[in-house]
């Protein structure tokens, strides 16, 4: 059953049109001008229950407004989103028992005081009786390795502790969609990986849903089987890594170590030449040719060694965001 | 009868973190003990020069004149306890973007930023204000009956809720400027008018205490009735605009909402 549905989900934005300056300001203070600034165009989509979805996009790209119109917080300025079958932006007492938002660089513990206090508010707000609310806190706080640090003013805490002691007091009721704005932020690598290992467990022992943006690619690959690519507003992918980058360069990376040196020239026929160093060389093949060429160059060539692999999906997804225009 | 219980026991959490956090500052009491006596200091003074001379404010005694004063003093008590720590705050949920976590929450979210923080510096405040209050109340003659507590207290009530509702509606104009909006101040210059009786102001700024900005229903109507003099109509009418200017705040709220919600990014 699809728990998050999303159908020609679109935002657009009311800008002011100002120029800079003294005389703009004037200008615009007398005559206003707006500009409309379309942040999500036509975006569809579903998520069944359970499943852990990744939200890549450039900056700017519409993810955090797409969390946000399914959360709830903005409304739509076209198409439809239903997320626990609800509408979200009617922000209903039932639908907002059953989710949560996470926005890595905003907090909603209190500065001043202990994690705990919060989460105690927050039983509250949930009414959840005291036993239940001892009992998850002990549960998430045993998952996210937080002991002491519970009783320690939020602003004594490092960056790490911090985000773990805000995911607690976001999962305190039990939520079951989750959306995970860059919930990694500014962690080093070690937090980042506990982070991650956390929001795998949770997704095991509660079935709950996950959407997850992140600029850090290592989340998705580890959490995400299925990513949904947003560039300049619109669905550009939606399904696994892999088809990803086969999608963005339908080639495989063959490296070889020959016993002897030889020209590029000599592999222009196989594909493009990357690299050709003497006996090190590297070539982009394409997926429906690659085992004739393998064949072929092992059957020519005296090959020390060879090694097919994807082209990193880091590069392949920068390359994407930085020509802009998508085929 | 569970919701209510809930929104009780979140109450209870909100308070009792706030007390938490508080007692971090201690010297904060000092601060505003210090603060509430100069400023009382200073209305006493000018009370003391002008009725000294024989002079009267708008034909109050100098006694009903102080229990003006002490309700006011009493205001700006709750003021410093409950309304500025709170609502002084939207701005910045509204700034920060933490507002979001709040609207995110199964709970009324004007209850959550009215009540979710508490300064119990303004304590002290709140006990003065009242008993000069009922001091000067008693000294100018008034007798306490059951209608007099009733009505004074039902006034006071009236005129908290007044003050709360028009502190909220300005507070929450910062939804749409978000930036340069010091609604705080502006609300404490037409708060301290009430220091005194409104008959005392000439008859433009009487109308416009009145009817623009209701100082006259924060001070001088409770005021009146403590001392027992006050008519069943400024009474109700009281507690009319106490309850229109709740209802009112309400549905600016909502109103605010929906731009916020459907404009921020």
């Amino acid at each position: 059953m699809a728990i998050i549905r999303a159908e020609a989900l679109s935002k657009t934005y009311r800008v002011a049109d100002k120029q800079p300056g003294l005389a703009g300001t004037l200008r615009h203070f007398v005559q206003r001008r707006h500009r409309d600034v379309a942040a999500v165009k036509g975006v569809s989509f579903t998520i069944e229950a359970g499943e852990m979805v990744g939200f890549l996009g450039p900056n700017g790209a519409g993810k955090t407004t797409t969390l946000k119109m399914l959360s709830g917080l903005i409304h739509p300025s076209g198409g439809m989103a239903e997320v626990a079958g609800h509408l979200p932006q009617r922000r209903q007492a039932d639908f907002l028992r059953q989710i949560t938002l996470v926005m890595g660089q905003k907090q909603q513990l209190i500065w001043d005081l202990p994690p705990l206090d919060s989460l105690r508010v927050n039983a509250a707000v949930y009414g959840l009786d005291d036993a239940t609310a001892r009992r998850r806190i002990a549960e998430l706080a045993d998952m996210l390795e937080l002991g002491e640090e519970l009783t320690r003013p939020v602003r004594k805490l490092s960056l790490g502790q911090r985000m773990k002691a805000e995911l607690l007091a976001a999962l305190l009721h039990q939520p079951a969609v989750l959306f995970l704005d860059e919930p990694t932020l500014g962690l080093d690598i070690n937090a980042q990986a506990r982070v991650r290992a956390f929001l795998a467990d949770y997704n095991r022992r509660h079935g709950a849903t996950v959407l997850l943006t992140s600029h850090y690619l290592a989340d998705i690959t580890a959490l995400c089987p299925r990513v949904l690519l947003i560039h300049e507003g619109g669905l550009f992918h939606d399904g696994s890594l892999r088809e990803l980058s086969s999608r963005l360069a339908p080639c495989r990376l063959v490296r070889l170590e020959l016993e002897e040196p030889r020209p590029a020239a000599d592999f222009v026929r196989y594909g493009e030449v990357e690299a050709c160093d003497g006996r090190d060389v590297r070539l982009l093949v394409e997926r429906e040719r690659l085992t004739e060429v393998v064949a072929r160059l092992l059957a020519t060539l005296e090959v020390r060694d060879l090694e097919v692999s994807d082209p990193p999906i880091e590069e392949l997804i920068g390359r994407l965001f930085r020509q802009g225009a998508v085929t | 009868m569970a919701g209510l219980l809930r929104y009780w026991r979140t109450l209870k959490r909100f308070w009792g973190s706030a007390l938490a956090s508080q007692m971090e500052y201690q010297l904060n009491l000092l601060i505003e003990v210090l603060a509430m006596a100069g400023n009382l200091a200073g209305s006493l003074l000018l009370l003391w020069l002008i009725y000294g001379r024989g002079q009267q404010l708008g034909g109050w005694s100098l006694d009903a004149a102080l229990v003006v004063l002490g309700i006011y003093t009493l205001l700006d008590g709750v003021s410093s306890t409950l309304l500025r720590p709170n609502l002084g705050a939207i701005v910045t949920q509204v700034q920060q973007g933490t507002l979001d976590f709040v609207l995110l929450k199964p709970i009324d979210s004007q209850f959550w930023l009215s009540t979710r923080t508490l300064s119990p510096w303004g304590l002290p405040e709140i006990v003065t204000g009242l008993a000069l209050a009922i001091w000067a109340a008693l000294r100018a003659g008034a007798r306490p009956g059951a209608a007099t507590i009733l009505g004074g207290a039902l006034m006071l009530l009236s005129s908290v809720v007044i003050l709360y509702s028009l502190w909220f509606v300005l507070a929450t104009t910062s939804i749409w400027f978000v930036k340069t909006w010091n609604v705080t101040e502006v609300l404490r210059a037409a708060l301290s008018a009430g220091r005194y009786p409104i008959s005392a102001y000439p008859a433009g700024l009487r109308t416009l205490f009145t009817v623009v900005l209701p100082v006259a229903f924060l001070t001088t109507v409770p005021a009146e009735a403590i001392l027992g003099r006050a008519s069943g109509m400024w009474l109700l009418l009281s507690v009319a605009v106490a309850t229109a200017s709740l209802l009112f705040s309400r549905w600016f709220w909502r109103l605010a909402l929906r731009d916020y919600t459907s404009a921020s990014s």
